[in-house]
């Protein structure tokens, strides 16, 4: 007889997060610490006395922060559960009490008091001054906090929610909480900082004034040689780049699939380019190429006498650099719609008497169409987000990403004005994501059903063949140029004035010595090396759990609200770094949550940034696993968690190391959100690079570049090395379908 | 059978009262009262979409049930989850877990129950040569011809010694000629076992070839419930006489009742059947293609037809016949000698076959 849990008392996961909570509560320090937690300093300096370092009972017992007296009430109560069963109706009350009041009274005394004691002027009013302060939150509080979520979400398990399923209810809370804090916090934080007046009140006015200023909004870039403001900028570029990228990136998936070419597997690696490249490094190559000093500058100007402009740095040139930088990324969807397109369908039309131009204008053109919409939208949030390449290149040519870093780390010093940018920013993005969806919305295009489609695609028309052919040639040139002139750069002592080949900017990086018996480190890139590998290593492992976390839940269980909830993970996807950059100041720059300066941030920032990437390969893979392995493995008396673990994890192996990498690789080639959150301490490669070429160094920054796009192709290549092993045990479909047939 | 440790701990399954509701207004399953012996293989038969599948899963434990109450050995399951029930289940894709290899799958759900690794090994041992796969422990399931992936499945579901053990379509993934030879494999494993099974399938020779009670669904209800007998020669409505055995429906009249037997009129053709408590008036009667007397010639005995079509099949000629209220379905075993289309015959009824029921 199988023992039945919901009959037992002393649940382990119970106990568990009641220990975890006491623990937080008697033992770690309540408050952050400012030389990082684990350096395990405090454990020396006073530990458990000492203010900065006391767990919050030690900071209640010697009355101090005596508002955090009540927060035992809600601890104790849970103890009271411990002897009874689940099916007791008082258990779930208990627990969803306990959590709820505790939760909430630690979110309660967060916000209302801070630096320089209460926050808000009615508190102190209402309770009059408050000698006392309390700094942001440490591992003592999140571990209390995470305690009362947990019992919280056992509390409505017991109640029945989801099947009384405590896995997936504390799974759907933990994530709906952290994309809260670390999603939705910060972009309100921004909206209200657009209000916020000098003085630190908030007011309409001030935000109508900064939202209306014209180096905006303005239009006189049309009407005369005036220049035109950063939001029709951005969206002219946004627009034309999505266009063009969604142009070219269809145009190499025809050759792809639809031709007799026979190098497609090496059109193929064009798609792992934008991974691997940090995105400014195209506009590196285009000012070695067409620059002041630039290679093809100078061959005009020797040749033909044209005097050498700086007509590249503008628009021109920042658009050519994204059209570059994301047109495999248009490529890499479009591929995928383009085979999609089921054979069958073609076939059948050819069937019909309709030619082969007829066939792909009339049946696969028209099923291109949502793939298309993805890779336009792709391209346009790309181009609105990226700061590299402006900040490279864009000379007088305003976009919002660069003026939003302008007005925060620039001598203007204007939060509000950054947070307004930002809004502008967000709503174009967000705006694009919506239409999308709302194109879209209910059509399915999907044609391919999963298996037993035998036909061929036909291949293009000739028609078509020719200016495919021809601009997919060109273009693939030019990208071989590129990539060439980067590694060719990294060895060319100073470009285009002393053309000498040289290891020195190499040295410089990454040079080394052997000293007393140890590596001493001595290039100047070193440091941000280490921290951009530790961070992208500790982020990577992190993205992908809760990536796939979210996958399950979103393919595998249905609950309430589960379309908001997709929606509210996927967002972050359409949030462009710069924005996310600048909430993160505005957010956690302050008590309950401060977390600027710190590495801390950056794994956050990472971690939901590339968290969507997961959720759809998480998405991706488990809709190909049939549901009746879960359920087999429910009935043979394994709960849902041991069933994640042991059945679906297993199967999925392909898709984690897909989220590993890619989140990893991200992690290193990020940096438009990262350009706000460094320190002097958690210096990221790429900020430290593009530090470089505002000090004109480029030959160090394109060394440096060539040197990261090295190490991340090697890890791309252990990925499919990785995956290319683990698909041996995936054949059960194919088999079974074999079997049967025999 | 292999000296066999698996024993049987069947328990009775009882459905009283139950609906399941999927969104707001989808009713899968409407208000079924149920009741499954312990010791018996219980078929759902029925089409598509008649709510067979959901209420297996509502035994499982896989779906909730919106109303009413399950009970599983005597005990109130309703809101427990599938994890704590005592219910195995054999899908119909098998669902064994591709990277785990046959051994370890049969001991899945045996580490679940507490029991040691010694213990949990010979028990998925004696699973797998209770199936007759002694010597596949080590292979994967996709080393594995379909039938013999069947029966690890089964094999799976069996060591866990369920009160209950479940059978979801598990031979609509094997052809023709396995699906005979399978279907007894596990009628005689059930029996041998004593086991509780409830076997879901559309195939209505499968059902009757392997059942002690057989429950016909039709939208999200019960039509009948009777051992195949019952059903094949009892049916009690014309769904149900339709479905097993495609029975020729067709309307006639009871002229006289007489003790339990009455005499109806069929275009003037007159037979003598069980009355089955009706009275004078309309009714309909079913007969089975292979209960209907088919004599060449113009003149004789019984209603005047014609052949429309005959389509020889091998072991017998199938033919459609015309008569003046409309077309039969008819077999006949003498295939030396078929009538063609357009060949003039005399229909009549099998004494024993013809089934009265109420006018639809």
């Amino acid at each position: 007889m199988r023992e039945v849990t919901s009959e037992r008392t002393a649940h382990p996961v119970l106990i568990f997060w009641i220990l975890a909570g006491w623990v937080g509560f008697l033992l770690l320090p309540w408050y952050g610490i400012e030389d990082g937690f684990f350096s395990f300093g405090w454990l020396l300096d006073g530990y458990p006395t000492d203010t900065d370092y006391a767990p919050a009972a030690f900071l209640v017992a010697q009355g101090e922060k005596t508002w955090l007296a009540p927060l035992l009430l809600p601890l104790l109560a849970p103890l009271l559960v411990l002897r009874r069963r689940k099916t007791d109706p008082a258990y779930a009350k208990i627990l969803i009490a306990a959590g709820a009041v505790g939760f909430a009274w630690l979110i309660a005394q967060g916000f209302g008091i801070g630096i320089r004691g209460w926050n808000f002027a009615w508190l102190e009013t209402a309770f009059g001054p408050l000698g006392d302060r309390q700094f942001g939150m440490g591992y003592g509080a999140m571990l209390l906090a995470s305690s009362f979520l947990f019992l919280f979400a056992q509390g409505i398990a017991a109640r029945g929610a989801i099947n009384g399923d405590v896995f997936v209810v504390s799974a759907v809370s933990g994530i709906i909480v952290i994309v809260t804090v670390f999603v939705f916090f910060p972009i309100a934080k921004l909206m209200l900082a657009a209000f916020i007046t000098e003085e630190g009140g908030y007011s309409l006015l001030v935000f109508a004034a900064k939202f209306t200023d014209s180096r905006i909004w303005s239009l006189s870039c049309v009407t005369g040689p005036g220049r035109c403001g950063a939001a029709w900028n951005s969206l002219f570029l946004a627009v034309i780049v999505g266009a063009l990228t969604t142009i070219l990136g269809l145009v190499f998936a025809l050759v792809a699939t639809r031709s007799g070419f026979r190098y497609k597997r090496a059109l193929r690696a064009l798609t792992v380019l934008p991974i691997i490249t940090p995105p400014f490094v195209i506009g590196l190559a285009i000012i070695l190429l067409f620059g002041l000093s630039g290679s093809v500058t100078g061959f005009f100007s020797d040749l033909f006498g044209i005097r050498p402009t700086r007509w590249i740095y503008g628009m021109p040139g920042v658009m050519i650099a994204q059209v570059l930088a994301y047109t495999p990324i248009a490529f890499l969807v479009l591929i995928g719609v383009v085979e999609g397109v089921s054979p069958s369908m073609e076939e059948a039309a050819q069937t019909l008497r309709a030619s082969r131009w007829q066939v792909f204008r009339t049946v696969s053109l028209p099923l291109m169409r949502p793939g298309l919409a993805n890779a336009f939208l792709l391209g346009f949030i790309e181009s609105m987000a990226d700061f590299g390449n402006p900040l490279v290149l864009g000379g007088n040519y305003d976009v919002l990403s660069t003026e939003i870093f302008f007005a925060i780390v620039g001598a203007q010093y204007d939060q509000s004005r950054a947070a307004v940018l930002a809004i502008v920013l967000l709503s174009f993005t967000l705006g694009a994501f919506y239409a999308q969806r709302r194109w879209l919305g209910k059509k399915s295009y999907t044609t391919v059903s999963g298996k037993g489609d035998s036909g061929v695609h036909p291949e293009m028309p000739a028609g078509l063949s020719v200016p495919v052919y021809t601009i997919a040639a060109a273009w693939a040139a030019f990208t071989i140029v590129i990539y060439g002139m980067i590694v060719y750069g990294s060895f060319v002592e100073l470009w285009g004035v002393r053309d000498t080949l040289t290891f020195k900017h190499y040295l410089t990086a990454f040079s080394m010595r052997l000293e007393d018996g140890g590596i001493r480190w001595t290039g100047s890139a070193w440091d941000s090396f280490f921290t951009t590998i530790k961070i992208a290593t500790i982020a990577a492992p992190l993205t992908a759990a809760a990536g796939l976390t979210t996958a399950y839940l979103l393919t595998r269980q249905n609950f309430v609200g589960r379309n908001a909830f997709e929606f509210g993970t996927m967002l972050s996807f359409a949030i462009p770094g710069t924005v996310i950059g600048v909430s993160y100041i505005l957010a956690f720059n302050v008590p309950p949550i401060e977390l600027t300066g710190t590495g801390v941030i950056l794994v956050i920032s990472f971690i939901f940034r590339n968290m969507p990437v997961g959720v759809r390969a998480g998405i991706a893979s488990m809709s190909q696993l049939d549901k009746s392995l879960d359920e087999s493995s429910l009935t043979l008396g394994a709960n849902s968690w041991q069933t994640f673990r042991l059945v679906i994890l297993p199967l999925l192996r392909p898709a984690i190391l897909a989220a590993l990498v890619y989140s990893f690789v991200r992690a290193m080639t990020a940096i438009s959100a990262v350009i706000f959150l460094v320190s002097a301490e958690y210096n990221m490669a790429t900020s430290y690079i593009i530090g470089r070429v505002e000090n004109n160094d480029y030959g160090l920054a394109i060394a440096y570049s060539t040197t990261l796009i090295l190490v991340m192709l090697t890890a791309v290549g252990l990925l499919q090395v990785a995956v290319g092993k683990t698909r041996i045990g995936r054949r059960t479909g194919q088999r079974t379908g074999q079997a049967s047939g025999d | 059978m292999a000296d066999t440790r698996i024993h049987s701990k069947a328990a009775s399954v009882s459905f009283q009262g139950v609906s399941k509701v999927y969104g707001k207004d989808v009713l899968a399953v409407d208000d079924v009262s149920l009741d499954i012996e312990p010791g018996t293989l219980v078929t759902l038969l029925g089409p598509s979409g008649c709510g067979k599948t959901t209420t297996l899963r509502m035994i499982a434990g896989l779906e909730m049930a919106t109303k009413g109450k399950i009970l599983i050995g005597g005990k109130d399951v309703t809101s427990l989850p599938a994890t704590d029930r005592d219910v195995s289940m054999v899908f119909q894709s098998y669902a064994l877990f591709p990277h785990m290899t046959v051994m370890e799958n049969v001991s899945y759900g045996l580490k679940f129950s507490g029991f040691d690794k010694s213990e949990t090994r010979d028990r998925a041992m004696a699973g797998l040569d209770l199936v007759g796969l002694g010597g596949f422990g080590a292979r994967l399931p996709s080393e594995l011809s379909g039938g013999q992936q069947q029966r690890v499945a089964v094999a799976r579901a069996l060591v866990l010694e369920p009160q209950v053990l479940l059978f979801d379509e598990p031979l609509s993934n094997l052809d023709a000629k396995l699906r005979r030879q399978v279907r007894e494999e596990i009628r005689e494993i059930q029996q041998n076992l004593g086991l509780t099974v409830v076997y879901v399938t559309h195939d209505q020779e499968e059902a009757l070839a392997v059942s002690d009670r057989i429950v016909v669904m039709r939208n999200a209800g019960i039509a009948q419930v009777g051992t195949p007998r019952e059903l094949f020669d009892a049916p009690a409505d014309r769904f149900v006489a339709d479905f097993i055995g495609e029975a020729n429906l067709l309307d006639c009249a009871i002229e006289t009742v007489e003790g339990d037997m009455a005499q109806i009129n069929l275009s003037g053709y007159r037979h003598q059947l069980d009355a089955r408590g009706m009275s004078p008036g309309p009714a309909t009667v079913a007969i089975r293609p292979s209960r209907l007397r088919l004599t060449p010639g113009a003149d004789g005995d019984g209603i005047a037809a014609q052949i429309e079509k005959a389509t020889y099949v091998g072991s017998r000629m199938e033919y459609i016949v015309a008569a003046e209220f409309g077309q039969v379905f008819a077999v006949s075993d003498n295939v030396d000698a078929p009538l063609s289309p357009g060949d003039a015959v005399r229909l009549s009824f099998d004494a024993r076959g013809p089934v009265l029921l109420p006018a639809g």
